[in-house]
Parts: structure tokens; sequence; C-alpha cells
């Protein structure tokens, strides 16, 4: 069966069952291969996307669950948070393996949207569900703090 | 091609370099490969390291698999520098495999010698190795060695191209070599005012003749070499578009998923795989051996990923469970004690005679700590891609791997054993890698992808292993008991110190699984971390006595050091309190021979301000430091820990600040050494707090990251490092971080509440 799904932007055909969850549609089907398998279970976040500009678990959101809303991935995701994220990111020299930094910038981006100015209470809240095995942690508070000071700044 | 590598090894005077081989040449010599690298249009490859292009890129054969510790940069570095390129033009490939590319570093570095000892044997010994290595090592990517391992052979490489730039542009303007200088990829000759790019030079500098010998820049003449300049590949990770092994995409590509036996290195006795055929998408049901560790199992390949996972769930398999049926945690660790306690084992270290000091002394203590089994959970869990092209035609069989590996010239040989091939029919891509810390020196996954791709001719095939799987099916950290003794005269000075601990031996199973070697002798990984410190006992013995266990244990991010430093810098600790001395001072009394040792130590103990009043935590909460300072991997490192409890839940451990110093020689980039520091604390901080492996019937308990956490952001603390100046040739810098952490918290912890914790993970009582 066909489902019709937004992916950055663009509706996609995907041939997928309802059951499959939207990681694989993802990594399989469509070759988008930003978006990681890290554990399965929503216990990781290496495999975060957002759905309607929200974070989500790719791997426990089945294609059924995704209906019209906006899927955005690594490769997709635009705008003012996630351009001073990069900046920032490349700036502190945060990424190391690099395998769960799609899901951090995913997860960041979100955070910098609905709060601009976050503290570090509110980033532990935003991010602490992204694990690191690299232990990038200090490095991703100091480039959030860093991105939002940008994005706060006149001009 | 052929032609050019003629000509290039009569540069090295003689056809006799081919004759003699490479087997009497000096180890650093590993400028040229066996064959001559591949090259593009309008590429040069000048040896073994770089190619040319004519457009003025040169692009690095990267011989080490980056997994985050930054080789695609330093290693770069190296040899940029001394070839004065234009940082801005030089790009990095993964080199093929050759012989010049073989680690021969970590193999000396695994000779169970003190760093002190310098003697005729070890000299002779490492002389062999190295010897050894280089024709019949390894290429891998492991004991932090990958920096110390190529800062001669890229560096030489770096100069003897440059040589053989300015050669060809001095040639060509008919002017001396001497009156020429390089800077940023562009030879000049200032008298002239002529200067030419490295692009224009390259055709004409191939046909130069091999420079005899080059002079290598010192210190203070590196341009890049010392600068903190940030990781290469950092972009296209940061974009989505890094490709990890489990990212690879070939046209027609099908999945595979694995159920392995649940018990460890058992096998599939029978199974029913009529219900997963039926499910959509299922091309093929596999039998899998138990090989090069893994456990045996079944694999089937789908049209998709979720296709192949789901089906593994429909099948019905019986068990052989094998020998470590009926192994539990509690036996084991019984095991290992009785072990211990009927003989110490092999002493890896001896000053004076321990057992006479100890019976002088008026004081003694004794403790005993206990490590358990750990996984590596790297976050992208195990995978690999085979395509299979059987012989057909009078055309043999051949076979190209895409893996994740921190050793491809191993994978490459077990999948060509898997698929009845020659190492030289199989094509192996090293992908990116999604953290390795020594699990991807296995190459049991490789294997089994081979083995399963053998069953889709034709069709390129990914297997990919589920959380559960990976977890469930490691080579972990082995479990380690050990009784530490210290004695102390009338004044409270040390006068023994005794050492002994009981695990099982990585590199006795290692050379079991991959070569069906029987294993024997000592082995340096069971005891490194107790006896190769620097601390000045006026008597000691440590030994390590290895126990054959049928639960794999493999190379875990500092390997012995990771439970061992624990367990030696916890005692420090112990016999400063005993000797009624600060547990800095203790320490530095002991290191009066080793000023890079002490000033490590006061270089953190400065920082973290030892010995200064403490302000609380945020919520009032007391605070306490505790101190550990480890050598591993040839470098020095001291961590200072700020630790509280939780008030809300006061068994609950925080860890605050943690200050670092490291000396490791020179640094080659400070900004990959200070990542690798935070790196390498919050590895070994997880395992202090969380890190513990189970078995029940030989199976593990912990399936997934509810069962098995890793530290989170909010865990983690602020992390500060302290880089020591050094002219010395570099050490390790991706593992040396993680062992000091556990004893630090752990001292910490003991300063806090008075609870002295021998037992990991740290559990307050």
């Amino acid at each position: 069966m066909t489902t019709t799904i937004q992916i950055n932007g663009q509706p996609r055909e995907v041939q997928a069952t309802p059951d499959t969850p939207l990681l694989w549609v993802l990594r399989g089907e469509l070759q988008l291969t930003g978006t990681k398998f890290g554990c399965g279970m929503a216990l990781c976040g290496a495999c975060t996307v957002q759905l309607d500009g929200a974070p989500v678990r790719a791997c426990s959101t089945p294609l059924s669950a995704v209906g019209g809303r906006a899927v955005t991935t690594i490769e997709g995701l635009q705008g003012r948070e996630i351009g001073a994220l990069r900046a920032a990111w490349t700036t502190v020299d945060v990424v190391q393996c690099g395998y769960c930094q799609s899901g951090q910038l995913l997860a960041a981006a979100a955070l910098l949207k609905a709060t601009p100015r976050p503290s570090d209470a509110q980033i532990d809240a935003a991010m602490d569900g992204n694990l690191c095995r690299c232990g990038t942690y200090p490095r991703i508070r100091i480039a959030i703090h860093q991105a939002a000071e940008q994005l706060a700044a006149p001009g | 091609m052929l032609k050019r590598r003629h000509l290039l090894l009569g540069g090295l005077g003689a056809g006799g370099a081919l004759l003699l081989g490479w087997g009497l040449m000096p180890p650093r010599q590993r400028l040229r490969g066996h064959q001559p690298l591949a090259t593009g249009p309008g590429q040069q490859a000048l040896n073994g390291w770089l190619k040319i292009g004519a457009d003025g890129s040169v692009v690095v054969q990267l011989a080490k698999s980056e997994m985050g510790q930054g080789v695609t940069t330093a290693l770069a570095m190296l040899l940029a520098d001394e070839l004065d390129a234009d940082w801005a033009h030089v790009r990095t490939e993964m080199a093929p495999i050759d012989a010049i590319y073989n680690n021969i570093t970590t193999v000396v570095d695994g000779l169970p010698f003190h760093p002190d000892d310098h003697g005729l044997l070890q000299r002779g010994a490492a002389w062999l190795t190295a010897k050894t290595m280089r024709e019949v090592g390894l290429m891998a990517t492991g004991g932090s060695s990958s920096v110390k391992d190529l800062w001669g052979p890229m560096r030489e490489a770096g100069a003897s191209a440059r040589a053989m730039l300015v050669a060809a542009a001095a040639q060509g303007w008919g002017v001396a070599v001497a009156d020429c200088q390089v800077a940023r990829g562009v030879v000049h000759h200032a008298a002239s005012g002529r200067s030419a790019g490295f692009g224009e030079l390259a055709a004409r500098a191939a046909q130069q003749p091999l420079p005899q010998a080059v002079t290598l820049k010192t210190a203070a003449q590196f341009t890049l070499i010392g600068q903190p300049l940030p990781r290469r590949e950092a972009a296209a990770k940061q974009d989505g578009s890094a490709r990890f092994g489990i990212d690879t995409l070939q046209p027609g590509q099908r999945y595979a998923s694995v159920l392995m036996c649940p018990t460890l290195g058992g096998t599939v006795a029978s199974f029913d795989a009529a219900a997963a055929k039926g499910l959509p998408g299922v091309l093929a049901v596999v039998e899998l051996p138990a090989s090069h560790g893994a456990s045996g199992g079944v694999a089937v390949i789908a049209a998709t990923p979720w296709q192949a996972m789901q089906a593994t769930q429909a099948l019905v398999v019986r068990w052989n469970a094998g020998p470590a049926a009926g192994l539990s945690s509690a036996g084991l660790h019984q095991q290992l004690v009785q072990a211990l306690a009927a003989d110490d084992g092999f002493a890896y270290f001896k000053q004076g005679d321990a057992a006479a000091a100890m019976q002088q002394a008026v004081k003694t203590i004794q403790a005993d700590y206990t490590a358990p089994l750990l996984a590596h959970a790297t976050l992208e869990p195990m995978n690999c891609t085979v395509l299979y092209t059987p012989a057909s035609g009078g055309q043999a069989g051949s076979a190209e791997v895409w893996a994740p590996t921190q050793v491809p010239g191993l994978a490459r040989w077990a999948a060509a054993k898997a698929l009845g091939l020659d190492s030289e029919q199989v094509v192996m891509n090293v992908t990116l890698l999604g953290g390795g810390f020594g699990r991807r020196l296995e190459v049991d996954f490789v294997a089994q992808a081979a083995h399963i791709a053998r069953a889709l001719p034709g069709q390129p095939v990914m297997t990919i292993w589920s959380r559960e799987q990976d977890q469930t099916h490691d080579f972990y950290r082995p479990p380690c008991v050990a009784r530490y003794q210290a004695g102390f005269d009338a004044q409270g000075r040390l006068l023994a110190w005794t050492a002994a601990s009981a695990g099982p031996s990585i590199v006795q199973q290692f050379l079991q699984r991959q070569f069906g070697l029987p294993g024997a002798g000592p082995d340096k990984t069971t005891a490194e971390g107790a006896f190769d410190q620097p601390y000045e006992w006026p008597a000691a013995r440590i030994s390590h006595h290895i126990v054959a266990l049928p639960v794999p244990v493999g190379f875990w991010r500092s390997v012995g050091h990771s439970h061992q430093a624990f367990f030696k810098e916890s005692f420090v600790d112990e016999a400063a309190h005993a000797a009624g001395q600060d547990p800095l001072a203790f320490r530095l009394a002991l290191l009066a021979r080793h000023p890079r040792h002490a000033a490590v130590l006061r270089r953190a103990a400065d920082q973290a301000g030892w010995g200064q009043p403490l302000a609380p935590a945020a919520d009032g909460a007391r605070k306490a430091r505790g101190l550990a300072l480890h050598q591993s991997f040839g470098s020095i490192v001291a961590q200072v820990a700020e630790v509280s409890l939780d008030p809300a839940a006061p068994k609950r451990i925080r860890v605050h600040r943690v200050v670092a110093a490291i000396d490791c020689g020179l640094a080659v980039n400070p900004n990959t050494i200070r990542q690798q520091m935070d790196s390498a604390v919050v590895f070994g901080l997880g395992a202090a707090l969380y890190g513990e492996v189970t078995l029940d019937n030989g199976q593990v308990q912990q399936n997934n990251f509810h069962q098995q956490p890793l530290l989170r952001g909010s865990e983690c603390p602020l992390i500060e490092t302290e880089i020591m100046p050094s002219t010395e040739p570099p050490e390790g810098v991706g593992e040396p971080g993680t062992p000091p952490i556990a004893p630090a918290v752990a001292n910490a912890l003991f300063a806090l509440t008075g609870q002295r914790l021998r037992r990991l993970p740290l559990t307050l009582a």
C-alpha cells in the first residue's frame, strides 16, 4: 500500500506498512540515513526527528502515526536556529564520532525554537534523552548557550 | 603505474630494495607500500601516504579508522606540516590494506615491561616485535596508538614528498635545491622570483628519486602540529551526510537481522523458519556458525531492515547452550576469588623482597576490590555490508565489504574465510565508526555478515544487529578481583606493597577466536595499570592470575587500566589515610624520581584547589574532592573530582567538576586532546556509576539502555583539562583519561562519607 508523508517540505510516497517505524522508512525506503538507529526503544535519541517542529523518536513512531504532519530530518532542517547551532557546534568543536549528533541537533533546534534563551535546567530537560557515548555533553551545553546568544544578538 | 614503481624503487639506491625486501629495512621505513596507491586523473602518488592532484590537492592516506578520536585531523596534520602543504587543500581518504600501515606501536607497547625498563631485554624485544609486526602484524586502530605509531612515518612521508617537489622545481628552474623554499603548497625561488604550486610540480616530482634521508622539522618549525585545529569531518557530522557503516547504500541492497544464542558461546540445535519465511519481504533464512567469538544464531534476509527485524521475531530456535550454561555473576566472582586465594599468579613486577618487608612492618592494611563485566555500547550497533560475487565462467569469486572496523586487514581476512575466498579477492571499505572503544577490534560481525551475504550472491546485504543483540553479544571488559596489601614502619612510611588480581585473559581469548591459537603465557593487559606505574615502592610484588572463563572478553577503552587503576589508586588513597598523610603528599613522596608524574599531579591539584575550602553545591550539599594519578598508553593523567550527594536521594552520587592534567608528550592537536579527555572522563564515569553487565545461566541480563544506563548530559560534570607543555614525542590520548576517574570519584566519596567503596559500580551503603 502507498502512504504519502511530508518529508523535509516534500510529499513523498512510501510503500512501507503502517506499523513500520518512521526511522526505517527514512533510512530504508527514502535513503535518508542522517537519522540514526541506536536502540529501537526511544531510549537513546539517536533517531530524533521533528514532527511539526517537535522532537520525536523515529524508532518508536509508526508510519501510521505520522499522518499529515511535517517530518523534518537533519538533511532538511532549516532556519535560524539550526544555522546558529551548526556555527556554535563548529566553534565549540562538539562532535566526536558524530553518530548521535543528528539527534542532538534536532533536539537542540526544537529547544531554541520553543525556548530562545534556555537555562541549564531547561537544556537538561530538553536534551537528557539524547545519549552521547563519546561524552560531548559539556560542549553541547556550551554550544547551545552560544547559539542562543548569537540568535538574541541584534542584527 | 608499474613502471613508475620501478623508477621509484630505483630511487632507493638499487633494485636491491626489491631483492632484499622490506624485511631488512629499519622499522621506520614505512614509506612505500607493496602496491603503489591507486590514482585518479591528474593525481600522482609520491609515496604510500599521499597523492597530489594537478589541482594542488593533497590527498592524505588514513591508515587508522576515524571513530571520534580525531585521527582524520591529527594524522593529516603530521604529514601536511612536514610537506608545508596548504591546509585548505588537504583532503583525506582511507588507506588501502598494506603492511606499511600495520600498527607497530600498539604491539610493542603491549610487551609486559615496566615503562621505566629500558634494559637490553626490553630493547631487544621491542626491536624484534617492531620488525615482525611490520610484516605480519595488523592494521589496527587501538591502544591509543594512532599518532604515536605514525608520528615518524607520516612526517617522513611529508618531508620526503616535499623534497621531491622541491627537487622537481629546482631541476626545472636550473637552480639549487637549497635556494628553494616551500610555504602553503607553493615552492619559491627567491632570487629569481619564480614559484610553482604542488599541482604543477606533482608529475615531475613523481619521477624524482626517493630521498635517501630527510631532515624533519624541529618543534619550533612546526606550523600545524601543536595548533588546536578544528576537526576536519565535523561539518559532515552536523548535516547528516557523514557515512557510518550503517549508512552504506549500495544498489539493490538487502538487509539482514540476526538472532544469536542468548547463552554466550552457544549454538543452534535446530530451528523452524516456516513462520518467518511467510512474512513479507523475507528472502532467505541463514543458520550462523559460532565463529570469531560470536555465538551461533539464525539470520533473516529481507528487502527492508524492518522486515528483517520483524521476521527474526518469528523464528523458533532451539539452542545448544554450550560451556557458559549455568554461569552466573555470583559464581564467576567466587571462581575468581578462589583462584586468587590459591595462587597469586605471574609477577609482572618485583622490587626487593616484598614478603620479608611486609613481615617487618609495624602496621599493615589489606583490601579486596572487584570490577564487573562491562559492555562497549557503541551507539552505532554492530553492522557490516557484504556483496559476494561467486566464481563463474572462469572468473574467480570476489567480494566487497563495507565495515566500521578498527582492523581492516583482519576483517577482510575473516570475510574472505567465510566466503571461501582469499583476502586478495576481497575489497575492504572502512567507513566512519559510530564509536569503537575496542569493540570493533573484533571481527565476529564481519565474518557473520559475510556468511549471511553468501546466501544471496550478487546482492549486497547489510547485516544490522539490534541493540539487544549488540548488548548481549559483546566482548566484555574482563571481570577482575584484586587483593592489595601495604605495610608501614612506625613513622607511617610505606615499606611494602603487594597487589594480586585474577581474571580472564583478553589476548589469549583473542588469539584463540581469531587464529585458533591455544592461550598461553602472561598477558600484559591483565595486569597493566597495576604493575606499570611510576610509584617508587621500597618493596613490591604485583601479579595476576589468569583464570579461563567461558565468557568472551575484549578490549574495552583503556583495557586492563580501566579497572586496575581503580584498585591501585583507591588503595594508594587507603594507604595515605592509614599513614595519616594527605593523599597528594603521600603520592608525591613516592614520585621523587618521577618529576613528570609529580608535575602532572601538582598541576591537577593546584588547578582544582586541592587543600582549599570547597563551597557547597547550589542546593547546599557538602562537597568533597578525590584525587587519582595514572599512567597508561605512554601518557600521565591526574584527575581531581568534586562530588556531593543529592539531598533528595542521599545515595545518589553527583560529580560536579573534574580537573584533569595530562602529559602526553608533544600535544599534536590540543583541541582533540581536550575532546578526548572529556570523552574519556564521561566514558569512565558512566562505568563507575552505572556500568555492570551481569550473567544468569550464561545469559547477559542487560538488553538495552533502560537496563544498562549510560551517563546523561544532566549528570555530566564540568571537565577542565590542563595539557602539560612538552617536546617529548607524542603518546596516547584516546584512553588515558578513562582509568583515573573511577578512583578519583571513589576517593572523593571516601572524603565525603567515610565509606570506602571497593566494588564497581560505586554504590553507597
